[in-house]
Order: C-alpha cells, then structure tokens, then sequence
C-alpha cells in the first residue's frame, strides 16, 4: 500500500465462545500502522489489548473484519500459513521472557531460523546470532543459558531471538512487566534505537511512563480503539540513563 | 524444518531428564532383550532338532512297509512285511537319481562276549548305509557288498554298544555272540548321540541284512528301506516314481490304498521341528507383550513431557514452527528412546543367550534376522506410541500455550 502501510486492520472483531456465552473481546477496531511506526497499544486489564495483539501477532485469527500485513490480507490464513507468517514477518517479545531454560544464548535467539525456509549452514547460523545479539549488547554472553543471566539480559536474548528473522514487525507484550525501572528504560533505549534503524514496533503496555518512549499511543476501553494520538512529549531512554538515577520513572 | 537441530532438541531434553529417559528405555530394553533371548531359546532348540534330522542322512528317502492286521491286531508300519529285498534292487535298478539303497531289517536281542552281556537293537543293512546316513567309523571299516551277498558273519557296534561290553577294550576283531551265532566285529562307529525321538543311536549292532535275516531275525521281509538321491532337487520326483514302481511290483490297483508309506527327510523334519517352531513363536509372543508394555512406558513419559513443555512448544509456535514441526520434534524424542533402548536391549538379549547356553545348557541361535526384527519393531513402538503425545502437541494453541504456567 503506498505510503508504506504496513499494518491495516478494518472493523476487526473477536468473539470468544464459551458454552452457551458469546464475550466479545474486540469490536471493531480499524487501525493502520505505518513502517517505521513505534505504537504503544495502551489499556486496562480486559480492554481487548491482548486480544488485538494477539490478531496482530497473527497468533489468532479475527472472528469477523480484515487484517491486512505488508499488504497481504492474513485473515482468513490456515494455522501452517499463519506460523509461516509469524517467522518471516513477526518477531515477538514477552513479558516473561520465554526463552528455552538450559540452552544458550545463542541458541535460543536461533531459534526462528530453525523454523525458517532459508537453509543456512551451521557456521551461518551462529554468525547471524552472535551478530544480532552484539547488536543488543550481548556480546561475549552468546554461551550462557537463561539461568546465568539478568532479567534485563534475557530480555535482550528474546529481543535477539525476535529480530534474527529481518521481521517486518516487532511485537512487545509487556517488555517492561517484569522488570525493574533501570532495566526498563535499558529495554526501551533498545527499543528506540531499533525504531530508528527503520523496525516498527509494536508494544502492549499498561504503564504510562513506558507509553511515553513510543512515538504514538492507542489506547483501548471495552474492545474499542478510544483514544489516537501522537505522544506530545516522548521520553529519550538513551539520555535518561546518562542521568545517574532513573528518578523519572 | 531442519532435522539436524531437532535430533538436538530431542537429545537434550532426554538427557536433561537422565534418569526418567533410562528408565523409560529400560521398558523398551527389556522388551527387546526378552524378544532376543526367547527367539533365540526356540530357534536353538528348532536347530538342535534339525541337526538331528539332519543325522539321518542327507536327501534321504524312507520306505516303510505297511501293517497287518492279524486277529484283529494291527501291527503298525513295518509290521507288514510288504518290503522285499528285490524292491530294493529295483529302486536301485530303475529311479533316475539314486546313489544309494540300503535294505534294512531291525530286531533286538542279547548279544554277548565273554561273560559280559548286553540287549541291544540289530541292524540289518546294505554296505551303502554308512554312506546313506553319513555315519563314518570311528576305528576299523565297515563291511563290504561282498559280505552282504555271502551273508558273511561280520559286523560294526556303536560307541555305547563297544562300551558297554569291551569298556576299554578295543573290540576290533574280537568276537561278539548273537543269538549263539559268532560275528567277527570289523570297526566302531563314531557317536551320534540322540534321534530326535531321544533313543540312543550308538546303542546298536550293524551287520549285512543277509546274515541279519539268516541267522538273527530269520524273516525274509525288509522293515524298510533307505534310499538317498544325489541332487535334492529330485526327490519329490523319486518319491512318486517310487510309490509307482512299489504299486506296480506289488500289484496294487488303482482306487486302493499303498501297502508301503514313502516318507522324506523333509517330511520327517517338518514334523519334528513343527513343536519348536510353535515355542519359538509363543515365546516370542510373551516377550513381544513386554515390548508392548515398554511401548506404553513411552507414551506416558512423552505425555508428561508436552505437558512439562508447553511453554517452550508455545514459544516455537510463536516464533513460526508449523504443527508438524512440533509433532516431528516429539516424534523424534520418542523414537529415539526406543531405538537407543532396542539396540541396548539387543546387547542384552545377546548377553542373556549366551548365558543362557553357557550355564544352563540350553542350545540357542541368533539370527541377524530376529535382531533387525526386534530393532525395528522397537522403533515401530516409538512412533505408535510416541504419536499420541506428539499430536497432542502439535494440536496445541499457541496462545494458551505461551500463557501456560
């Protein structure tokens, strides 16, 4: 689509069925998303923010409407289609990490490529990875499991481990939720700095303060999109962790 | 998919539960040295069966004569007397492919030599017998078709005889009285152990079956004769062309039944090793249940394993693994610790024969046959029971998996 369009969802619903009740979780949410975006998706608890994460991750398919990635409509795509997607388009960050306990750095920010058509050679493969992790300052901790690293550490091997692909998208749920307020801007300055190397972002977050890192911030009541706006002043991680004491946070 | 990193993931997440992947193994491993050990057991006892088939002679035909019935009594095979020493030379004379007759008349009596004494079975044969059941002597030789038409007084004694009357004395040339007749004893023949039937072979006289007629047993009727064929792909054809020339010289009509019975060694072998042939394949059975239950071991730890792993299946999905590519990693793991659990049972199968055949006797064979069998058949296992877990993975949502704690 012109003007480099990535993310076009039109009058997107979800419905959950449970027994004889229909709950609707997201009712008509029309959002375009534009490459180079950095979005915050804002909401409480039960706004549909998941649920619309989770169409956007392509990990679930809408019940009703059209969603349409890197102008290719992804609605109405079978589960192989959708996993196909995911790894060559999708590259995810979880509030808790999900990284493989018991396996190295390197191997787990391999992972998509295990999964992905391209056929790299062994050698290959490792070079993408300990590059990619250099790149989110893992350098010379590619040996270490989940269990010898930080919070803050293993979410930048998930951040690896999302980017390894070239994806068109990333998308954060909560990156920040189980971090502390250092380690979160650290995550954001990442964040930031991807943004400007041209990734679009895309993350769910219920913190204020962590919104503020995005360029634009949608924010979801009852399943609706009920606010759309460019974030006014946007906080710049990398010079807040100049500052000896994150006290903005 | 790449397979490479998936053997990877299946051997680590083995060895990161050591102890359950032993144990679950240690079902298939059972399972598979108990198939071994047991088709070994039955085959050993199949062979050792064959092998005393196999001490009749080679591609030999037995002609048996019919029975009688007198007041009633009927006298089972031989008892007849249908048997004449020219039908034997006819078989000789006129069955394409023969290379050996022998004639033979069985009877058992008292023989003795000094003041030692023995009851043992006498043979009557042709000098072609020795040939016909491969049977060599052991010291001195056997008698001469020359002996056998002059009805000479010679013969040759198993080993079991020789002991019994000489112990260890060399009885060669000494004189063995047989119903008062004196018999010159030519050699010894070399043990042969037990028939299938358990009797012992070695305990018997063998002299020409015309100084057996004449002056032992005193008939003039053959119980049965023995003939052997040099190419064993004509002995289904020397059978019939002997029933036919055996009904012709005893002028049997059409519609009416032998008064003879042909049988081959290979009917005779197909009878006997019919028994072991049924133990091998219950024994098999009984230990293809084990393999059965190792295989259930298997799908209840891999059941454990994808619920244990539903986080990290979430994660591959998320990250693009198509629902094959979970069920093939599951696979894999199953498979794997069935096959790495048959070739070790395969060892120990081996092992349990040997021990088996070292300390308790038992004769036992393994073939490449029943372990390529077993091997595979364990891997078999894996994938059948390792593909209800597996899909069960595969079938997953991704979503509640990612959120499963």
């Amino acid at each position: 689509m012109k003007n480099g369009s990535l993310v076009k969802l039109i009058d997107v619903h979800k419905i959950y069925r449970t027994g004889e009740m229909e709950v609707p979780a997201v009712r008509g949410v029309s959002l375009e998303i534009k490459r180079g975006e950095f979005l915050a998706l804002m909401g409480a608890s039960g706004s549909g923010k998941s649920t619309l994460m989770n169409i956007l991750g392509c990990l679930d398919r809408p019940t009703s409407g059209s969603y349409f990635l890197d102008n290719a409509d992804v609605s109405g795509l079978d589960r192989d289609q959708l996993a196909d997607i995911r790894n060559r388009k999708i590259g995810f960050v979880f509030q808790s990490f999900n990284l493989l306990p018991r396996t190295s750095a390197r191997e787990n920010a391999e992972l998509p490529l295990v999964y992905s058509t391209q056929r790299l050679s062994h050698a290959q493969l490792r070079e993408r990875a300990d590059r990619v992790l250099a790149s989110v300052g893992l350098a010379g901790r590619e040996d270490h499991p989940p269990s010898q690293l930080s919070g803050g550490q293993q979410q930048r091997v998930a951040i690896a481990r999302a980017l390894i692909n070239d994806p068109e998208v990333l998308l954060a749920d909560e990156p920040t939720g189980n971090l502390d307020s250092r380690t979160s801007v650290e995550i954001m300055a990442i964040f930031q700095q991807l943004n400007e190397r041209g990734i679009t972002i895309i993350m769910v977050t219920h913190e204020q303060d962590i919104a503020a890192y995005a360029q634009r911030n949608v924010v979801m009541r009852d399943g609706v999109v009920v606010d759309d706006r460019v974030v006014p002043q946007r906080s710049d991680a990398a010079t807040q962790l100049e500052q000896p004491l994150p006290s903005t946070l | 998919m790449r397979i490479a990193p998936t053997f990877n993931v299946a051997y680590r997440a083995l060895r990161r539960n050591k102890m359950r992947s032993v144990l679950t193994a240690l079902g298939i491993i059972i399972g598979v040295g108990a198939v071994i050990a047991m088709v070994g057991i039955g085959n050993g006892a199949k062979a050792q069966v064959e092998a005393q088939i196999a001490s009749l002679g080679q591609n030999v035909i037995l002609i048996f004569s019919g029975s009688t019935t007198s007041s009633g009594i009927r006298t089972g095979w031989g008892g007849a007397g249908t048997l004449k020493i020219e039908d034997a030379e006819a078989i000789r004379r006129e069955v394409p492919g023969v290379i050996g007759v022998s004639a033979e008349v069985v009877s058992t009596t008292q023989v003795a030599a000094g003041n030692q004494n023995w009851f043992t079975r006498i043979f009557g044969e042709s000098a072609d017998y020795f040939d016909i059941r491969q049977w060599p002597l052991s010291d001195g030789a056997p008698f001469t078709p020359q002996d056998v038409r002059s009805a000479n007084k010679v013969c040759v004694i198993g080993r079991t005889t020789a002991t019994q009357i000489y112990g260890n004395e060399n009885p060669i040339g000494q004189i063995l009285r047989i119903k008062n007749v004196p018999f010159t004893i030519l050699g010894v023949l070399t043990p042969k152990g037990l028939s299938p039937q358990g009797v012992d072979q070695d305990d018997i006289v063998v002299m020409p079956y015309t100084s057996a007629m004449k002056r032992v047993s005193g008939g003039t009727t053959l119980r049965n004769i023995n003939v052997q064929i040099g190419d064993p792909g004509q002995i289904a054809a020397a059978q019939q062309q002997i029933i036919s020339l055996l009904r012709q010289r005893h002028n049997i009509r059409p519609g009416r039944d032998d008064d003879f019975t042909v049988r081959t060694q290979e009917e005779i072998a197909e009878a006997a090793t019919a028994t072991s042939r049924v133990m091998t394949v219950l024994l098999g059975a009984i230990a293809g249940v084990s393999l059965v239950v190792g295989g259930i071991g298997i799908m209840n730890i891999m059941l454990v394993s994808v619920t244990e792993r539903t986080r990290e299946i979430g994660v591959r999905m998320a990250v693009g693994a198509r629902g094959n590519d979970i069920l093939t990693q599951f696979l894999i793991e199953a498979v794997t610790l069935s096959s790495v659990g048959g070739l070790i049972g395969i060892v120990c199968g081996i092992g349990a024969s040997a021990l088996l055949s070292t300390y308790a006797h038992w004769p036992t064979l393994i073939s490449i046959g029943s372990i390529a069998i077993a091997f595979l058949f364990s891997a078999a296992v894996g994938i059948f029971f390792g593909f209800y877990p597996a899909r069960k993975a595969a079938a997953l949502d991704p979503i509640e998996a990612l959120r499963y704690e």
